[in-house]
């Protein structure tokens, strides 16, 4: 298993349009990842998982996958996160 | 039957004066009972999904057409809904598992989330469990068969009363007869609220129980501004309201019809009105509001809440954007007016005695050339695309804006010698925001291709008043004598040297300071969008 943790920078959080980057990323890769944050877990490839956590600026959440390509999707993960979602 | 009132929270300003619509809660059966046929059950979920998808997508597209996209992202999120992993998905599998009904695991499901999204901390979040209730009530619908929406028959001058609207709702309804909204629950960030602002139709929500009390057919006053509504009202009644609501309709008419209209004085001189910004999204509402111009675009925002600088072509894209919208209209773009107490954290400064009189905004970009350089690149590299103008902020003598200047030059002989093209005669104007600068404005006029007065830092530093601190706010007042003589200086000392003279502090959209600023001769008026129509009224009529 691959796992990171990063902190949430952009605006606005994990709000529709970032979340929806964010599922959409995540369903590229075969492996099974998890997203968790204070205790709670999520599955990154569901929209009401991923928004029932609560996710907003400055939250510290850990990305985990298991699978072939868990390395590959933590940093592609990682890397939209640290990106803002191309927020401004 | 005597009228009564109901109070709520103010949703959406206006007032209404129509017949009440009852939107019945919408009851669904769930079977609880063990079915018998697994496949069956899950056939009929994916054909009440499949039929969900249809319906949505038409919506949607509705939305996105009279509404436009913002209000059609609400819809899109729905239908990722219908697909999700842990929605959709997790019925389909418990329908295995349990052995129960598709309508009893799309309905447990749909109140787990939200459950948990109630309880979110971020209001936006929170408001996502009008989402989900909204699609797993459509889906259980189109399981049981009751898919009529329940706004067929809706009178003229309708005020839809209802428990809470969904995004499903305000696609379906008719807007030609819909004049208010009225809810038990909600606030002023609610699904509700913003429809009714934007449909720009009044709104109370949060009444607590108004489907309890009202009934369809019920005549109905609805107040946004009061955030109350009187049910069954008395002949006087109405006329008091039917009086308000003229007075306010002709009002919000009048000033509508200025939005194109130019800014010119009786006496003839036309000045420009112009839209302050923080980003390049402000730009839609100061067009909408009719801005000549932009007479203040911070550059701030492009520096705050990151890890690290923006790139001269991140600075260059957003400078473009509001560019190209606002066409051939001037755009001021002041530079970088950071420090002191608008700290950055990749920027560590020493902390200061006197934030207010450290190293702040220009003094601050003349010792970091670093940071200054690739915004004044970014900004002449984009002053072909717009009719763009630069501004100096906090300049307190001529040395400062020649030596600001001096390095703008510099920036231009590097983009030449790299092929890169820009406007050779951009503007460079500078704030009158420091008491010393407009004394001797007279000579900056000599330097500077305008000037603008930031009226919040002039009359601070004029009157040593920290407007912030409430023991001695008392003392902060845009209308002292002596802040008056420096803005009366400042714009002569422009006019003598045939520049202009603009403002771009909040006094500018003041209504009481307006004429006088008009009989000092300021030619550029620049505030917030929504200030813009009533300050060109007063104008227009001096």
């Amino acid at each position: 298993m691959t796992s990171q943790t990063v902190i949430i920078t952009n605006q606005t959080g994990i709000h529709a349009r970032p979340a929806s980057l964010f599922i959409h990323t995540a369903s590229a890769f075969k492996s099974n990842i998890t997203i968790a944050k204070n205790g709670k877990n999520g599955t990154a490839k569901s929209l009401v998982s991923l928004l029932a956590l609560g996710i907003n600026k400055g939250s510290e959440i850990t990305i985990s996958a298991e699978g072939e390509d868990e390395k590959e999707a933590v940093a592609a993960l990682v890397g939209l996160v640290k990106s803002k979602f191309g927020e401004k | 039957m005597a009228e009564y009132i109901k109070k709520g929270i103010p949703a959406s300003k206006g007032y209404a004066i129509g017949t009440a619509f009852l939107k019945g809660r919408d009851e669904i059966n769930v079977s609880e009972e063990k079915t018998v046929n697994v496949e069956q059950e899950k056939a009929k979920l994916a054909t009440a999904i499949e039929n969900s998808r249809a319906q949505l997508e038409k919506l949607r597209e509705k939305t996105r057409l009279e509404m436009g996209e913002d209000a059609a992202a609400i819809l899109e999120c729905q239908l990722q809904f219908l697909d999700d992993p842990e929605f959709t998905g997790a019925a389909m599998a418990n329908i295995e598992a349990n052995r129960l009904s598709a309508s009893k695991e799309i309905y447990d499901i749909m109140n787990t989330y939200a459950e948990i999204f109630s309880h979110l901390d971020d209001e936006y979040l929170r408001e996502r469990k009008a989402d989900i209730n909204d699609v797993g009530m459509r889906l259980l619908k189109n399981l049981t068969g009751k898919t009529g929406n329940g706004f067929g028959n809706l009178p003229e001058n309708a005020v839809i009363i209802a428990h809470d609207l969904t995004p499903s709702d305000t696609a379906q309804i008719d807007r030609s007869r819909v004049a208010a909204f009225v809810t038990d629950i909600g606030g002023p960030t609610s699904h509700s609220a913003i429809m009714a602002r934007t449909l720009e139709i009044p709104a109370v929500v949060g009444t607590g129980n108004i489907t309890a009390s009202v009934k369809t057919g019920d005549l109905m006053i609805v107040d946004g501004y009061e955030g109350m509504v009187i049910v069954n009202p008395d002949v006087d009644t109405v006329t008091l309201w039917r009086n308000k609501k003229a007075g306010y309709e002709h009002e919000r008419n009048q000033l509508k019809e200025l939005i194109h209209t130019k800014t010119i004085t009786k006496a003839g001189k036309h000045v420009i009105l112009a839209g302050n910004i923080g980003n390049p999204e402000d730009v839609e509402k100061a067009i909408e509001n009719g801005a000549e111009g932009i007479g203040l675009f911070r550059s701030e925002f492009l520096y705050m809440d990151r890890e690290e600088l923006p790139t001269e072509e991140e600075q260059f894209q957003a400078y473009k954007q509001v560019a190209e919208k606002m066409e051939d209209k001037p755009v001021v773009i002041r530079t970088l007016d950071i420090g002191g107490d608008k700290k950055l954290p990749y920027l560590p400064l020493p902390g200061e005695m006197n934030p207010f009189l450290g190293l702040r905004a220009i003094r601050l970009c003349l010792e970091r050339k670093d940071i200054f350089r690739s915004q004044l690149r970014a900004i002449l590299r984009v002053s072909t695309y717009g009719n763009i103008r630069i501004m100096f902020p906090m300049i307190s003598c001529l040395a400062e804006f020649l030596k600001a200047k001096g390095f703008l030059l510099e920036c231009m002989s590097e983009l030449k010698d790299e092929g890169k093209s820009f406007n050779e005669k951009i503007e460079i104007g500078m704030m009158i925001e420091i008491p010393a600068a407009a004394i001797a404005a007279d000579e900056l006029a000599k330097e500077a291709d305008f000037f603008s007065i930031g009226t919040n830092d002039l009359i601070q530093y004029t009157l040593a008043v920290d407007r912030l601190n409430e023991k001695v706010s008392y003392l902060y007042n845009p209308m002292h004598p002596a802040v008056l003589r420096l803005i009366k200086m400042t714009i002569e000392a422009a006019h003598q040297e045939g520049k202009w003279c603009g403002m771009c502090g909040e006094m500018a959209g003041d209504p009481n300071a307006i004429p006088m600023l008009l009989e000092y001769g300021l030619d550029e008026f620049s505030m917030n969008a929504s200030s813009i129509l009533e300050a060109r009224k007063i104008i227009i009529n001096s």
